[in-house]
């Protein structure tokens, strides 16, 4: 929810890791939340975060960005505390703090000195069920979205076209509504809407806390049975099981003109399966297709076909995560050089693509992205952020711990031919959303 | 219901006893390569920071963006290998090095396992040392550049930064963006990358910093072999300059729903006595977290943006105190009336004693948590040689930043905050808002 001005673009793959040398602990409170204790004695620091199984896939028709709305409101008063006063008192205790909104979850968390964890950990408790808000916090905390969306959205002609795309993509997912929500709905969105998703979503039995860093087990056990373990389950939580995609029949296809565009380009997304418990070997295939086809810049097959030989393309990718409560999508990009147009642009990574799925996968390209895989590990342990996320959003997006430990296994055990089932069964058009994104109108129809 | 038993207040003006486990190492090669090392054996990876002083700024007369395409095209081939069989090499270790510049300076960020890491360095030195600068690289590359170029063009941010330091720098290389200009780029042939190498990559002007699995001796040893054939002269380094900037608003017009501001005047150099109080005094004013002055007024009471916040920048050439947010065009005009007054309002009065104390307890706190990682301590430990500190600092910065009373701020936030002096640059379609020279 805040504003971070030197923030970097954040790269579009995250290799999955393994835990290592770390040592995970996880156990379930009587009310119904979930523990998971990361450990990790590096420095003296801990990052305490509680993830909600709720985001913005889970609003009300009509009220999008209720979730993140939301999330703002957090920060505002309590039975315990002032508006205002958490994150303070972190600050003054020489910590960080911050929340973020996606599709499938909410998460709050601080990052502050270990022997400071119970004071964070009181303070996360308190608005878990005792949010206090006055009708004076609804406007202004209103426009400070409405300008988080200008900042994100409406004044980035690729994050406008990237909303037209998902929209096109899901028939009838909320996955096609953007998290921040419709400029339309954010601006009415009321005190009451923001209380019923709270009064609905929110509380122990829908939420997972993960401490990661210089943290013992048996400490943060007494410490959440004390401060979360307090709280009664909320009986309005419900298992998600939300609308479903009817079969997609026919592609579609979207130009997007703005004169902002400094550079044209066709991307492509098909929706594509995600992975679920159990069973996450159709997901691994995909993530290692992506990995083959566009997760170098220099050797993956698209740069080497598009960038290399043909000579005819700026930058050629293609990514995916398979991290999701629901279907995702797969997603390829062409930027051409300029003079080429993007008819050209798009025939060229279709041929690109079948050329692979003919050729095959490389055996040794794949043995090293494998072995980047496996160093990847190693250097995670250097994030100790990085670890906790992996726990707070692989448990909000339908894993399990299992899940989540034994994915660095299942995508070593990927084959060439995994990957190319995994192509022909997600490159289908019937699914796809094609859009191209262009400066001027003119160029439409040379 | 109530069950918030803990008491907030015990943890309230408590010095932090968080000490981070920093014990760095001076190092100084057999070559006369000097280093700082934090030895960590925890996890088998090493992470080093290399960072040679000069960066863009170094670019000769006309040829602006050269230094740039050359470090974006320093890791397309190296000795016997192309673009791609370096790539390859380089993805069979598992290491990762990323080159990138600035104005102050071209840095090299490497990783690599224990496991390989003669394998990995005799890699990075070729890359280091015998780049190819391939004709078809460059080409490719200096594509990509361009069309960074073109993306920025029609970016208000980026509007607004070329503004503001159009206006600041006069004739110093600070003045331009050192990505270059489409034309510019799209006349640098493979001499002017060829000089920019040879201008930039300097061992005299190197710093390094080093985190992780490695020994004091094994990194000297590195160093020598790493670096050992590089030369000893590049070209002159740029001289200080004099911030150009005055008051008044500029404004850019862009078709945009939200209208970007960045605003600036002269700020205060690293080694001024005065630095700290100035340091604390932004935090309250214009720091992280929404409790600063700005983000209380400009965002919380009136919800006019997003985010804002303020920042002492000490480049190795020139000073400035900026700001930036961005609100929707028939909003920004009263946002900054708002920051205008803050201005005015800190350089007569200074701070209250809580405003203080919040802020010394934060950047105390907040301190000792930078350290938690390979690839962090490496970059700091180049930061703080490039900022010319002494290797104790880590020791007695908490000190310095509570030594600082409410008489330093008062004393020192006259002297900084200067309403009259402060330049907006407005990027958007600002509604009552003209130009003010």
């Amino acid at each position: 929810m805040r504003f971070a001005p030197l923030a970097l673009i954040t790269s579009l793959i995250v290799a999955p890791v393994s835990a290592l040398a770390t040592e995970v602990t996880s156990f379930e409170l009587d009310n119904g939340m979930e523990v998971v204790v990361v450990e990790n004695r590096r420095a003296p620091v801990v990052v305490h975060m509680v993830w909600y199984k709720v985001g913005a896939a889970d609003e009300p028709k009509g009220r999008s960005g209720i979730a993140h709305f939301l999330e703002h409101l957090l920060f505002k008063a309590t039975d315990e505390l002032e508006a205002g006063e958490l994150s303070e008192t972190v600050n003054r205790n020489g910590g960080s703090d911050n929340a973020f909104t996606a599709q499938d979850y909410t998460g709050y968390f601080q990052r502050i000195a270990s022997d400071r964890l119970e004071l964070v950990m009181s303070m996360e408790a308190s608005r878990m069920d005792g949010l206090r808000l006055v009708p004076e916090d609804i406007g202004t905390e209103r426009d400070v979205v409405i300008e988080e969306r200008n900042q994100r959205v409406e004044n980035t002609p690729n994050a406008l076209f990237g909303e037209q795309m998902r929209a096109a993509q899901y028939l009838n997912h909320p996955y096609g509504t953007p998290v921040i929500g419709w400029k339309h709905e954010a601006h009415s969105l009321t005190m009451e809407d923001a209380l019923d998703f709270y009064a609905q979503h929110y509380g122990p039995n829908n939420a997972i806390l993960v401490v990661a860093g210089d943290a013992d087990p048996d400490e943060v056990k007494r410490l959440a049975e004390k401060h979360y373990g307090v709280i009664p389950p909320n009986p309005s939580v419900v298992e998600r099981d939300r609308v479903k995609e009817p079969p997609q029949l026919s592609e579609r296809r979207l130009v997007f003109v703005d004169p902002r565009v400094g550079n044209n380009f066709v991307n492509r997304t098909y929706l594509a399966p995600e992975r679920d418990p159990g069973a996450q070997e159709e997901a691994a295939a995909l993530t290692l297709l992506a990995e083959v086809l566009g997760g170098s810049s220099t050797t993956s097959v698209l740069a080497q076909k598009l960038q290399f030989e043909a000579q005819n393309s700026i930058y050629a990718s293609a990514w995916y995560s398979g991290q999701s409560l629901d279907d995702t999508t797969f997603n390829v990009v062409n930027v051409p050089v300029p003079g080429v147009s993007l008819e050209e642009a798009e025939a060229a990574l279709d041929q690109a693509i079948a050329e692979f799925i003919e050729e095959g996968v490389d055996p040794e390209k794949l043995d090293r992205i494998k072995r980047q895989i496996r160093a990847s590990e190693i250097y995670a342990l250097d994030n100790v952020r990085g670890l906790a996320n992996r726990y707070g959003s692989g448990l909000t997006s339908g894993l399990t711990i299992e899940d989540i430990e034994a994915w660095p296994d299942i995508l070593q055990a990927v084959t060439g031919e995994d990957i190319i089932a995994a192509a022909k069964m997600v490159f289908d058009r019937r699914k796809a959303v094609t859009g191209y994104m262009m400066q001027s109108e003119e160029e439409v129809t040379q | 219901m109530i069950r918030f038993a803990l008491t907030v207040g015990m943890f309230f003006g408590l010095t932090v006893p968080v000490q981070a486990a920093v014990d760095i190492q001076e190092i100084e090669t057999p070559g006369g390569i000097a280093a700082w090392l934090v030895e960590e054996d925890s996890i088998p990876f090493t992470a080093l920071e290399l960072r040679f002083a000069g960066g863009a700024s170094l670019d000769r007369d006309g040829k602006r963006g050269a230094i740039n395409l050359m470090t974006a095209t320093i890791e397309e081939g190296a000795g016997d290998l192309d673009a791609q069989g370096f790539a390859v090499a380089r993805d069979d270790l598992a290491a990762s090095f990323s080159f990138d510049v600035g104005r102050d300076g071209l840095s090299v960020s490497a990783r690599f396992l224990t496991e390989n890491r003669d394998e990995a360095i005799a890699l990075l030195k070729l890359a280091l040392t015998q780049p190819r600068f391939d004709q078809e690289a460059i080409d490719r590359v200096r594509e990509q550049v361009l069309s960074n170029i073109r993306s920025d063009a029609n970016d208000p941010n980026s509007i607004a930064g070329r503004r503001l330091n159009a206006l600041a720098y006069g004739d110093h290389p600070y003045a331009t963006n050192y990505e270059g200009t489409l034309e510019s780029v799209g006349a640098l042939t493979r001499e002017d990358i060829l000089n920019a190498y040879g201008d930039v990559l300097v061992k005299d002007r190197v710093f390094v910093g080093a985190a992780g699995d490695i020994s004091a001796e094994d990194l000297s040893a590195l160093l020598d072999d790493l670096l050992g054939d590089l030369p000893t002269d590049g070209a002159p380094l740029p001289e200080p300059v004099e911030l150009q900037l005055t008051g008044g608003v500029t404004v850019e017009p862009l078709n945009v729903p939200q209208s970007v501001a960045l605003f600036g005047h002269i700020g205060i150099p690293r080694d001024d006595p005065d630095f700290f109080p100035a340091f604390v005094a932004n935090e309250v004013f214009g720091g992280s977290g929404l409790q600063s002055r700005l983000s209380l007024e400009v965002r919380e009471e009136r919800g006019l943006t997003y985010g804002i916040g303020s920042y002492l920048v000490n480049y190795d050439y020139s000073h400035v105190l900026l700001g930036q947010f961005a609100s929707a065009n028939d909003r920004v005009s009263e946002a900054i009336d708002v920051v205008l007054a803050e201005w005015a309002k800190i350089a007569e009065e200074g701070v209250t004693e809580d405003e203080l104390d919040t802020a010394k307890t934060y950047l105390t706190g907040a301190y000792p948590l930078r350290f938690d990682s390979n690839a962090s301590i490496a970059r700091i430990l180049v930061g703080m040689q490039q900022d010319g500190l002494p290797i104790d600092y880590i020791e007695t910065r908490n000190g310095k930043v509570d030594a600082v009373t409410q008489e330093d701020v008062q004393r020192v936030a006259k002297r900084l905050y200067q309403p009259e002096a402060l330049r907006f640059v407005v990027v958007g379609q600002p509604e009552g808002l003209e130009s003010v020279n």
